[in-house]
This record gives structure tokens, sequence and C-alpha cells, in this order.
């Protein structure tokens, strides 16, 4: 480790260490900062990425090693405490309050005051003006309430900036957002990079480090193993580096053949959501459906699977139509839906994985109408063998990593194989050995003869998996293309056009 | 949270390993599988169990009457309606629901009842069905409003409290009804090997449920509810209708818990039960739910039910102010819930 004296300008770290118990996150990570340059911190999901952010940020003390803000020993106690000092972290999950306009939750905490009164003007002024900087357009009276994750990125944003930092930890700014809404948070931090703030940028969009950082820094189980200073960092060295093996991408999805519909969407809408929606889906095909975020794609699979209202059109599954009006309906129809939100639609995080995966199952898995623990751990342990689930199926599945908990979410829904699946997003925050893995399921379950509708805002992803893509455009298809149509180029012209 | 979530289950599953260690080493005795069931009841339920514990000691300590055989029967017998109706509140709190209506529910369910068997000599046995239905249909109301009507069930339920005590008085005009036949109220003091019958109804009660709880789906999907209703939904599980039979359920055990306090009171008050709300909701938080839904359990709920009981007993025995016995309780459920808190970290 170097002994020299702390730079004068820029936040140093040396040495951070994190213990928690026994087990150790973090061993020994240096990295420095300098005022406007953005250093790229990359890594698989429990590389340890998080803690050194929390370290920094004053949300949790290092258990070992130093750090300097600009000459200064530097030891946050607080996250209010880095603040003040000038260091903020921009978390990967969105913390605003639905029911506070835009402004007051920009100013929350420290609104301004005038005569004993808030000082709604100044505030709203001063929102704009900010908001404005930043390229988000949005009026700042109006609640946050019904405002699109980037929009909501964007003022996460800047309520940082409003304080001043000098140094700013992105941690996975875009990890909720299409690729439009990436860039326009990109440019966002471009902006801050040229104004001088220093920035830590972490995301598994290789795409973005390797335009924005100056510096990549790759943790792997809390070491770094890996520093680039040169741009720009080849992507394929830092996929190596971050799941230390060497790594091919694989785009060889064997084709389905085409002579059995598996489901049939004709003229399918719902009011306000989308319109005319048809197309069939074959047997063992994997078909993506691609577009921006809010273009509706979402809305599709969900009145596919039942769980919201379709209004018109007609489904049918093996040619026999189907009418359903809940989940539960479209299940017995054989279509089955991973929903995207893993917390919220997904998944009971305090409850433990096995009986997470049992849970549509229940009614099939008693026997003399009675389920025990044991009938539930036993279909969680092969669930568990099947899909490469790592970790403990008897406790709450919160405690898994995030890839763990998406094999977890799709072993749920595979315990009988449907006719239909379909998944949305099915690699959303996924470190990319379990993304690959992911991909190998589903690959797998294509070519046993199921059809399977794949929803993703990674263009990269749609385009890698499926065999025919179909691309959405504000609630209507915009087109469908044949694998070998489909370059990234043609594919964002669709999703687009208006 | 969820930690009391298979409290059965895993209750079960721990004798069943140590019957199956036993075949394969030595015969475990009984006090062996009664330290392991005991254990395992230890860490499901451990901060109301110390509770438990410690307020049983305390009494025993304080007033040489209280480990008679005679008050711990009294304890079971006084604690039976409360009991009965803390099963169905217990199960609105598991999916993230309120039920503030089972106390009027009880009143008026007791009323319709007694109004029909002496206003219009209907048979007691039909004029006690239709109590029994009318606690089902408030039930219903219930659960349709918070439903398919989307209003919140604090105020769904806190609208049929009111109409319930409102009806209770409206029926006979706010008089009592006395008079019930005979074998019912004979009901009242019928011994079981030495057990009163309302008390062994209440415990049937408690062991049924657990055992929906814990084996059935339906039962089982309570958690998936209470965990997060779209998650349940998703995953094919027909909300709307599980969440409607656990307030009807609700409904019609407050009917249960009014006729066993119309044998024993011989007698119908209009405002019978209604003061019992709070103690209900006290049991069931004591036992270790928790308000937001998802974890809690008929073993957390009958330990916080034998709290109150021993707590409620052990002052009438030491002549403690009936006015401060509430401020008693509001201490208990404080403590309760931080010792809760504390032994789950």
């Amino acid at each position: 480790m170097e002994t020299n004296a702390p730079s004068s300008t820029g936040l140093d770290c040396r040495g951070l260490v994190k213990n928690y118990g026994p087990i150790s996150v973090l061993k020994s990570v240096d990295l420095f900062l300098a005022p406007g340059t953005c250093v790229g911190l990359i890594g698989e999901n429990g590389a340890g990425k998080s803690t050194f952010n929390s370290l920094v940020a004053g949300v949790v003390a290092p258990s070992d090693g130093r750090m300097w803000l600009d000459g200064q020993p530097y030891e946050p106690h607080s996250p209010s405490d880095a603040i003040q000092r000038g260091v903020a972290l921009i978390h990967q999950e969105i913390r605003l309050l639905p029911g506070l306009s835009v402004a007051e939750n920009l100013f929350l905490g420290a609104l301004p005051m005038k005569a004993g009164r808030i000082d709604r003007r100044y505030m709203e002024e001063k929102a704009r003006a900010v908001l404005a900087t930043l390229g988000v357009r949005v009026d700042p009276r109006r609640p946050v309430l019904g405002l699109t994750m980037a929009v909501q990125q964007g003022i996460e944003i800047a309520k940082a900036i409003l304080r001043n930092p000098r140094y700013v930890i992105f941690d996975e700014p875009t990890a909720a957002v299409g690729e439009t809404e990436a860039e326009q948070i990109m440019a966002q931090v471009q902006k801050l990079k040229s104004e001088g703030v220093g920035v830590i940028y972490v995301s598994h969009r290789l795409d973005e480090v390797q335009e924005l950082a100056d510096e990549v820094v790759c943790l792997r189980d809390g070491h770094r193993v890996s520093r680039w200073t040169e741009r720009p960092v080849p992507k394929d060295e830092m996929i190596n580096a971050m799941v230390g093996r060497e790594f091919t991408f694989e785009h060889h999805p064997p084709s389905p053949s085409r002579d059995k519909v598996v489901l049939e969407v004709r003229g399918a809408g719902r009011s306000g959501a989308f319109e005319g929606v048809s197309f069939d889906l074959y047997e063992g095909e994997i078909l993506g459906l691609a577009g921006l975020i809010g273009a509706g794609r979402t809305d599709v699979v969900r009145a596919i699977a039942g769980a919201d209202r379709l209004d018109r059109g007609t489904i049918s599954v093996d040619g026999r139509d189907i009418q359903f009006r809940s989940p539960k309906g479209a299940m017995k129809a054989g279509i089955f839906m991973v929903p995207e939100d893993r917390k919220g639609q997904g998944l009971n995080l305090d409850r433990s994985a096995s009986e997470n995966i049992t849970l549509p199952w229940e009614k099939k898995l008693a026997k003399f109408g009675q389920i025990t623990g044991r009938r539930v751990a036993e279909v969680g342990e092969t669930q568990k063998d099947r899909f490469d689930i790592r970790g403990r199926m008897n406790l709450p599945v919160g405690s898994m990593s995030g890839g763990n908990q998406q094999k977890v979410l799709l072993a749920k829904w595979l315990v009988e194989e449907p006719r239909v699946l379909i998944v949305d997003e099915p690699t959303r925050g996924v470190d990319v050995g379990a993304k690959m893995a992911i991909y190998k399921i589903l690959r797998e379950l294509a070519s046993a003869g199921m059809g399977i509708i794949v929803v993703s805002s990674e263009l990269e992803e749609v385009l890698g998996l499926s065999h025919r893509i179909m691309v959405m455009s504000e609630g209507r298809q915009s087109g469908m293309l044949s694998r070998e149509e489909a370059i990234p180029e043609r594919v964002m012209s669709l999703a687009v056009s208006g | 949270m969820g930690r009391q979530g298979n409290a059965m289950s895993h209750a079960k599953s721990n004798t069943d390993e140590s019957v199956k260690a036993g075949r394969n080493s030595e015969a475990p005795t009984g006090s062996e599988r009664l330290a392991a069931l005991g254990g395992s009841v230890l860490r499901q339920v451990p901060g109301p169990l110390i509770g438990l514990i410690a307020v049983c000691i305390a009494f025993s300590w304080m007033s040489p009457y209280f480990l008679t055989e005679r008050n711990l029967i009294n304890i079971f017998s006084q604690i039976s309606e409360i009991g009965i109706m803390a099963v169905g509140a217990a199960l609105v709190i598991l999916i993230g629901g309120i039920d503030l209506s089972v106390g009027a529910v009880v009143a008026l369910s007791l009323m319709v009842n007694a109004w029909l068997y002496r206003d219009f000599g209907v048979p007691f046995v039909f004029s006690s069905l239709v109590g029994l239905g009318v606690g089902a249909l408030v039930g219903l109301v219930n659960g349709v409003l918070s439903t398919y009507g989307r209003v919140q069930p604090f105020v769904a339920t806190l609208a049929t409290m009111s109409a319930c005590s409102g009806l209770a008085l409206y029926v006979t005009n706010g008089g009592p009804v006395t008079g019930f036949p005979d074998w019912f109220t004979g009901l009242a003091s019928l011994r079981i090997f030495g057990l009163p019958f309302e008390s062994l109804l209440m415990v049937g009660i408690f062991l049924i449920v657990a055992w929906w709880l814990t084996f059935r789906p339906t039962g089982r999907s309570l958690y998936a509810i209470g965990g997060s209703e779209e998650v349940a939904r998703l995953s094919g599980i027909n909300t709307r209708a599980v969440k409607i039979l656990v307030y009807v359920i609700a409904g019609l055990l407050a009917a249960v818990a009014s006729l066993v306090l119309g044998a024993r009171l011989d007698s119908a008050h209009p405002t019978a039960g209604i003061s019992d709300l709070l103690s209900v909701i006290a049991v069931v938080v004591i036992g270790g739910a928790s308000l937001a839904g998802g974890s809690g359990g008929m073993l957390g709920t009958f330990i916080g039910l034998l709290i109150i009981g021993v707590l409620r007993n052990g002052m009438a025995l030491l002549n403690v102010s009936p006015n401060l016995q509430p401020v008693v309780i509001g201490i208990a459920i404080i403590i309760a819930v931080m010792l809760d808190r504390k032994t789950a970290n």
C-alpha cells in the first residue's frame, strides 16, 4: 500500500475494509477520485460496490482504512455529515415521497423559510432552475406521483445537486429506465463532470461506464481486482475481470419450428394503455418485446397474463379461445407471467425461498387437501438444483443476492411447465453470471417447446435472445422484425416512431 | 416478520425430527419431547411466552390462590369469549386488515337472537342460527366493502361497527332480554373432564384454525396476502375471495362468542361485547402479530390471550381497582411488543 501523503485535491480512499462479524465484505480497497473526473465502479452483485459506496457516503463506518477529502482526514459519521462535507450518494432506489410536489421533495429537510412560513416562490424558482440545468422537464409544483422513473431519477439527482456536492456517487442510476432515459441521465452526469464535480459511477451497463469513466475500477469478492486508467476500456476485459473467468457473449438461439401456434393475440387493447396488438407466438419460439419505457410493453403482457383487464380483442392458447379476468384464470389456460418488479409483484422477501416457489402451486401440491412444510421444502430443493440457486432455501428470500432472487422468481413459475411463459425484465439488476444462467434456462425451455415472450429494456438482451422482435411505440405495435432484420438501429427507429 | 408464520408447522416438524432421531438411537422420554416442543415454542414466540411466564410467576408469588386448579379453570372460562373473537381478529390482522366491528357484532347477533326468540317465539335453535347468520353477513359486508368497494378496512368496519351497535339497540328499543332456555344456559356450567365446555369450544376453534393456517392452501395464502397482496394475486390466488372469506369468518366467530356470552349471562344486553374490541386487538398484538399484516399466528394469539386472562384474573385477586386494570393492560401491550422486537433481532 502507498504510504505517501494524501493528495491535496480529490477524494482519497486507502485500504478500506468492512467486516460484518467474521465475514469480510470489503478487503483493503483503494480508490482515488479527482474533481471533474469520473471513476467507473464495476463488479458482480455482492462484489462490494454498495458497501464501498456506503462507507464513502457515511452510511456505515469502515472497519479499517482511511479517507481524505481534499487533503483533510474524512471520517463521515452519518449521511448528513457526508453531505455537509460535500459528498452525496444517489441511491439505486428512488426515495421520493409521491404525495409531495417535486419542489417539496427537492427541498425536503431544508425547506426555505420566510416570515415563519415556507417560501414557496423561492423554492419553486430554485427547483425550476436546477431541473432546467439537468434538462429535466417537469413542473416543480406537480406531485411526484405518476412521473416516469427517468424523471424521478432526474429529481433525485437534482436533489443531490442542490446541496452543492463536490463528489457524487451514482449507484446504478439507469437500472430501472430505458435507453433514451438512460442517455438523459448520462448527459446529466457529463454536465456535473464538466462543472468540476468528481463522480463515482456504478453500473451494470458497461456501455455507460465506457462512455463516462476516465478510470474504471473492478471489485470482485471485496477485492479490487483490476484498474484501467486509459480510455476506452475494452468491454470483454471488464466482463472477464468481473466474472473472474474468460467469457464470451453467445447469441445462438436455435431456430424454432413454425408449424404450431401456441398463443394467438388478435386486436388486443386496453383503454389508456395500448391498442391494436395482434401477433402469433409459435411453439419453441422466443418473442422479444422491445420499446421505450412507457411504450406499453408491460401493459400488453400484463393483460395477456390476466393481471390487468383486457378491454378489446381475443386471446387463444393452442387454438382455444380463452376468457379470463384474473392471473388465476390465465394460469389455468397455461399462461404464466414472471413479473418485472421482484419486490412488489414477484416475491415476498420476508418468506423463505421455498415458500415463495410453492405459493402458486399449493392447491396442486396438497395431498388430501393438506400441504406440509416438508413438501414445500422438497419442492424448494428440487427447484434449487434445477435452477442452480445459491443460498439456503429455508431462509427469507430477501437475504439472497439479486441474481439468486431472480432465479427463485423464475423457479416459482416453473414448478410445472406452462404453454406460454412471459418474462418481464428477467435480468434487471442482476450480475453477468446470473444473467447468462437465466438466458440459458430460457433457451432450454424454448427448445423444449414452450412459447416465451421476453420484455426487456436492454436492447442487447432482446436481440440476443429472441427469434423475432415486436417493437412497440406509444401503445401501438410499430413493427415485427425477424432476427435477421433486427439490427439495433432499426429497432430503435421503430421504437421512437410516433 | 414472518418469524411466526409457520409457528405450528415448525413445531410439528421439530417434534417429527425428534421422533425420528429417537428411532435411530434411543427412545426419547416424554420429558425430552416436551422439552423439544417447549424449545421450539420459545423460538417462535419468545416475547409473548416470556411475558406469560413472568406474569404467572409474579401472581403465584403474590397470591396463594392464583395457582389453584379452580382459579386456573376460572381463567380459562373467563377468556373463552374474547378468545373466540381473537381468532377472527387475528386472521383479519394477518391479511393486513382490521375489524373494528367484532364487538358490535357480538351485541347485534345476540340481540337479534334474543329478540326473535322472545318476541316472535322462534325456536331457540333457529334464532341462534339466525344470530350466527347475522354475524357472517356483517363479515360479508365488511369483506365486500374492503375488496370490491375499495374502502379501507378501518373505515369499512368503523361504519359497520356504528351501524351494528345502533341496530343492537334498535331491535328491542334498548331493553335487555332475559330468560334463555335452560338447556342453553346449562351449557355455561357444563364440564367435560372437569373443563368448562366454553373453554373447550374456544381451544377447539384455535386448533382448527391453526391447522387451516398451516396445512390448507387457502389458509396458508393468508400469509402471502398479508405479506404482499399483489404478489399473491399474480401467483394465481383469488385474493378478493380469500379476504372476504376471512371477514366472514371473523363475523361468524364474533357471533359464536355472543352465544357463549348469552349462555353465561342468561340474558342479552344491547351493549354486550362492545367493550371487548380493544381487548381482542390487544390479545392479537401481544401475541406478536404485526398490524402491517403477514406475521402472527394462532400460537402467538393463544399466548397473548393467556397473558390478558392472567393479568385480569391476577389483578382481581389482588384487589387492584378495576379502573386501573386497563392501565396495566396498556403497559403490558407496550412491554410485550418491545420484548418481542428485541428477541426477534
